[in-house]
């Protein structure tokens, strides 16, 4: 079965890539599969400066799910270029940068930092973080900032393709899809994570030093499911779908609602090898349910009248 | 077979340890041994096992404890939802596992060498007493709240000098404190290797001995994480230098001067 998947000028072997902030620079992982037979690695959140992140404790174990709040975390992007970037190159990886910055100009001067890597193949805007002070998921939840900042970033991204990935932390996902897709993005992804939290009861704590946190897992997976259904009709350019993919099934789910590809992201977490064999049962379950091609596949839901 | 890797395991045995007051408390599991080349004392594995489906979601770490190359035995202590369900676990269920992680104690054999544990904390000791090549040059002191035969104690002695003091009343904390004040200046003093593991108030403990009588030592962290291979950045502390640096990969094993607890 013929995996390899195009849009807006990003080839992908298959449509599995892993989410960002999952997979750190997927060096990490290279010990347990050949990166090169994803689809691509969205690498770690980087912006223009390094960053230490939120402070500890970040994550909490959930039912199906987990909260974090890492804070972006990042050596910056000069550091990545430098010190990752050589060997996922030699190693002939996909590798989308996901960006995060404070304010439009600054997603602008990351984007043009990044533009001349010949080894970045696409930049992931991330408008939705939940996690940080600045920016972050201000930007995700008013549509005309989404607008400016895909602007900025589509200005300065020289022929990369610019992916924005949108939070479901908002009334109607549908309005930031289209204000992203009016501000030049080639695709959306989508979702980031849930605003959650959870408390101690015998400490009488968050469990979160910065109490509200990201919810992601398998426990968010409709949630998920639900906005790529939306969006996927109410936009034109093609849509990543993530959220509590865990199984070849879920991956299926995303692409018959209309995903192009998807990002596998806390499921990385169920062990470090999960991304790599879940490409062969993807493949292996197309065939298995009578699927001709994923192309064919794709989208073809059927709803009732 | 590569050192590193990820794979699914047998469960060979599980066996309470011990005379816990909370019956039920310590076990050792035995897992078929994962093909690894070899391991050393301080780092950990991550074990997973199959029955959790996505009903928890992380894996949990464990200190490298015994191996003899044909099986791994694992030292876990029922404290949460997952080690409950872990020590529950019967022969021939399968976990995935992922090892070996992280960095390595010190090895230093011609130095003398002091090994601190507290409680639980005592369990990487136990492949670094079988590993050493001049165990007459170590010292195991454990300090513990539980009875001393929910530990590997007994059978260390067998290979090195060992004290101990339990921690029975409120007034015993001050002589476990003195005591570790005590051995920290002596191996200070000798310019030996002191080495901790336990719970996070008796490493700061160590830590604030060592640093004050310049003693060269190593502490191991034990910090919540969900990947262990450097990815999630949920298990971080912060460097001497007060950057956020992974446990998983930086560590598990740092020296004194070097981490804030």
């Amino acid at each position: 079965m013929d995996m390899h998947v195009s849009f807006g000028g990003l080839e992908l072997d298959n449509p599995i890539m892993t989410a960002s902030g999952t997979f750190g620079f997927g060096l990490e992982f290279a010990a347990y599969g050949d990166l090169t037979k994803l689809g691509g690695i969205v690498a770690k959140g980087l912006s223009l400066k390094p960053r230490e992140g939120n402070p500890m404790p970040r994550i909490a174990e959930t039912p199906c799910g987990m909260l974090n709040a890492i804070g972006i975390q990042n050596p910056g992007v000069e550091n990545f270029l430098t010190q990752a970037m050589p060997a996922l190159k030699r190693m002939g990886v996909t590798v989308v940068a996901n960006l995060y910055a404070c304010d439009a100009e600054e997603f602008g001067e990351l984007a043009s930092v990044l533009a001349e890597e010949e080894g970045v193949a696409a930049l992931e805007v991330n408008v939705s973080c939940p996690n940080v002070k600045e920016g972050g998921i201000a930007f995700g939840q008013d549509p005309a900032q989404i607008g400016r900042v895909t602007e900025a970033v589509k200005k300065r991204a020289g022929n990369k393709h610019v992916m924005v990935k949108l939070s479901p932390n908002v009334t109607d996902i549908t309005v930031c899809a289209k204000a992203a897709a009016d501000g030049g993005a080639d695709s959306l992804s989508l979702i980031n994570t849930l605003s959650g939290m959870a408390v101690d009861i015998r400490k009488r704590k968050p469990r979160i030093a910065n109490v509200i946190a990201g919810l992601s897992g398998p426990a968010i997976k409709p949630v998920a499911l639900r906005c790529v259904h939306q969006v996927v009709r109410s936009v034109d350019i093609p849509v990543v779908g993530m959220g509590g993919i865990a199984s070849a099934e879920d991956v299926l789910e995303f692409i018959l609602v209309g995903a192009h590809a998807v990002q596998v992201g806390t499921a990385n977490f169920l062990r470090p090898d999960f991304a790599f064999t879940l490409v062969d049962e993807v493949e292996s379950l197309l065939e298995e349910i009578g699927a001709k091609s994923l192309e064919e596949f794709r989208g073809s839901l059927e709803l009732p009248l | 077979m590569s050192l590193r890797n990820c794979r699914n395991v047998k469960v060979l045995d599980v066996s309470p340890v011990g005379q816990s007051k909370r019956p039920g408390e310590f076990f050792e599991i035995t897992l078929e041994y994962p093909g690894w080349d070899g391991w050393q004392s301080g780092q950990f594995v991550m074990i997973r096992p199959a029955s959790w489906e996505l009903d928890l979601l992380w894996g949990r770490p464990f200190s490298l404890y015994s191996g003899d190359g044909e099986t791994l035995t694992l030292f876990v202590q029922n404290v949460g939802r997952g080690t409950s369900r872990i020590v529950s676990m019967q022969p021939g269920d399968e976990v995935a596992i992922w090892g070996p992680l992280g960095n390595t104690f010190a090895v230093e054999p011609d130095t003398p060498t002091l090994l601190l544990a507290g409680g639980i904390g005592i369990a990487p000791f136990r492949g670094y007493v079988e590993s050493h090549p001049k165990p007459e040059n170590l010292h195991l002191f454990l300090a513990h709240r539980l009875p001393k035969e929910c530990y590997p104690f007994e059978l260390l002695s067998k290979t090195v000098s060992t004290g101990s003091m339990a921690e029975e009343r409120p007034e015993d904390l001050q002589r476990i404190i003195d005591s570790l004040r005590e051995q920290i200046a002596d191996y200070a003093a000798r310019d030996g290797l002191v080495l901790c593991c336990g719970p996070t108030p008796f490493m700061k403990t160590v830590q604030a001995f060592a640093n004050e009588l310049g003693a060269r030592a190593q502490v191991s962290l034990e910090n919540r994480m969900a990947c262990g291979v450097g990815a999630c950045l949920g298990c971080v502390t912060k460097d001497g230098e007060g950057h956020h640096v992974q446990v998983c990969t930086k560590g598990p094993v740092f020296w004194t001067d070097k981490v804030e607890l």
